[in-house]
């Protein structure tokens, strides 16, 4: 075993597991529904990639490898942990199908798709809402379990304990592993779309850009979404949720100047924006439109385009802006959208107006520990010269956040209210 | 459920900052603080003096040994807590997230096993 070609054979199985560890365990798993089994007997035929393909060289069909593989190990390990009658049938089940297809899968070089029917189970109104993402991100793309506790905040123990009991659900309940028919699909497709979006929001929070978890958290969302556009590219809002990403990634970098202070989206140089997926996100939002139907996400995304079209260009369009959120309003009951409709109200109508439209959701629970809303709260009382009120807020909102960052970031404009008025 | 908060902070890091960071430190801790008891989930905290300035005692064969130190001479020491009242773990974990610690240092969250 040389190192060089070593190298080459964990380059290749990186390279197969990025592309096709979804596709993997969606094959292996169809027709058991057993999640789990199809993961161990991947990371096994994974591990024997490692110590075959350094001796013997990359097969030419890595993909086709790795499936025989892992199907011999699947089924030695159904054989291993059962006896009698339900292991012969499951046996069954498994060589029948697995045999025919996996052939079939060598023989064209090609293995079936079946990720979107596998993104559509872990996203199964029967598992619970929370631990969807998370699901997907280690089921579809192979993240391990210390990487999503982290990203997700939550111990790696509770998460690996979440993501076995969501998987045996799958299994023991008999959640299909197919596309929803056709009038059960905007509703199925709903949550398939708001886990993706759950597990780029979380990507999103690292406002410092120095975790790298997180980091990579967004481009896990941006990959899904891409494969959901790609796999029903006639669902309108799978495409706005995929222009609406695409337009927050584009300002990544310039959410931070040089010192790596924060910089909000009013203050930040469009020239440090990404052209290139500002024009992407602007071509997908134009396909979406085409379909002819509104939701949620493309509202999202026509906002996310019209903030960008008026810092690039100084047109004042915030009477458009305040209308996107009205409908988004109307749409959703939730407190981020009141929050940040609020904010352009702000702009169209002063402070003052905007100030009640905020008191209006005051009485919201949710909100006592949601940071963006103190925030926001706090931008608006000073913008209508409630300095203690605005001081007030500007407390719960730094000792809320959890990035270093934005917490200087308010606590600079915290000391920059005047003085005068404090008790 | 109650959890304990410990901030493990390099003890060095504070005289390192300017007057403008510390005081600036200071304020996110009492912001931090005044969120905690906003949110209902504040029970008790505090900070601790240096460990330099601590003395470790034990009894063992009969024999009291008095030493000066922290118990375990590491660079992160103990610098203060936040006895806290939260739903579940997962909720303590995310108030652990926002303390100003978690940032500089390290955050353990443990909980309390209350005496029956």
């Amino acid at each position: 075993m040389s190192f060089p070609e070593g190298d080459d054979a964990r380059r290749t199985a990186d390279a197969v597991a990025r592309r096709s560890y979804g596709k993997l365990v969606a094959f292996l798993a169809a027709r058991t529904r057993d999640v789990a089994a199809a993961e161990d007997a991947l990371a096994e035929a994974f591990a024997s990639a490692l110590v075959d393909w350094p001796a013997h060289g990359c097969p030419k069909n890595p993909e086709g490898w790795l499936l025989t593989v892992a199907r011999r190990k699947l089924i030695d390990s159904v054989r291993r942990r059962q006896t009698g009658e339900a292991a012969s049938t499951q046996l069954q089940i498994l060589a029948e199908g697995l045999e025919d297809a996996a052939a079939q899968a060598e023989r064209d070089m090609q293995i079936p798709d079946k990720r979107l029917a596998l993104l559509f189970a872990c996203a199964h109104p029967a598992i619970e809402a929370g631990i969807r993402a998370p699901l997907m991100l280690q089921v579809v793309l192979g993240l391990d379990g210390e990487t999503i506790a982290s990203a997700f905040l939550v111990s790696p123990a509770a998460m690996r304990k979440r993501l076995s009991r969501a998987k045996e659900k799958i299994q023991q309940a008999g959640i299909p592993f197919s596309i929803p028919e056709r009038e059960e699909l905007p509703h199925r497709l709903d949550t398939v779309l708001d886990a993706i979006y759950a597990a780029f929001a979380e990507g999103w929070t690292d406002a410092s850009g120095t975790d790298t978890i997180r980091r990579n958290l967004t481009d896990e969302a941006l990959f899904l979404a891409r494969l959901v556009v790609e796999l029903l590219p006639q669902e309108a809002e799978a495409l706005g949720l995929l222009a609406m990403m695409l337009h927050a990634e584009a300002r990544r970098s310039a959410r931070r100047n040089a010192d790596g202070d924060y910089v909000p989206f009013a203050d930040q140089d469009p020239t440090l924006w990404n052209a290139a997926m500002i024009d992407e996100a602007e071509s997908v939002l134009y396909r979406a439109s085409a379909l002819g139907t509104i939701g949620r996400y493309q509202l999202e995304a026509a906002l996310q385009s019209a903030h960008v079209h008026r810092r690039r260009t100084g047109h004042n369009n915030w009477a458009e802006v305040v209308q996107f959120y009205d409908a988004l309003a109307a749409l959703t009951d939730s407190p981020v959208v009141a929050i940040n409709r609020a904010l352009a109200i702000a702009e169209l109508h002063g402070p003052q107006a905007a100030a009640a439209a905020m008191n209006e959701i005051a009485a919201d629970d949710r909100l006592t520990e949601y940071q963006p809303y103190w925030a926001a709260r706090a931008e608006l009382l000073s913008k209508t010269g409630a300095h203690d009120e605005a001081r007030q807020a500007y407390e719960m909102a730094i000792g809320l956040e959890r990035e270093p960052t934005v917490r200087a970031f308010l606590q600079k404009r915290l000391a920059a209210l005047p003085t005068w008025t404090s008790r | 459920m109650q959890y304990l908060l410990l901030l493990h902070v390099n003890e060095s890091g504070w005289n390192q900052l300017t007057p403008e960071q510390q005081q600036q430190g200071a304020a996110a801790y009492l912001a931090y603080g005044e969120a905690l008891k906003k949110a209902g989930v504040f029970l008790g905290s505090n900070r601790l003096k240096p460990s330099a300035n601590a003395t470790t005692v034990r009894v063992a064969n009969g024999k009291t040994q008095v030493l000066d130190g922290p118990y375990a001479d590491t660079k992160e020491q103990i610098g203060g807590y936040f006895l806290i009242d939260a739903a579940d773990l997962d909720a303590a974990l995310s108030w652990a997230a926002r303390c100003p610690a978690a940032s500089h240092g390290v955050v353990e969250v443990r909980p309390v096993w209350q005496m029956q």
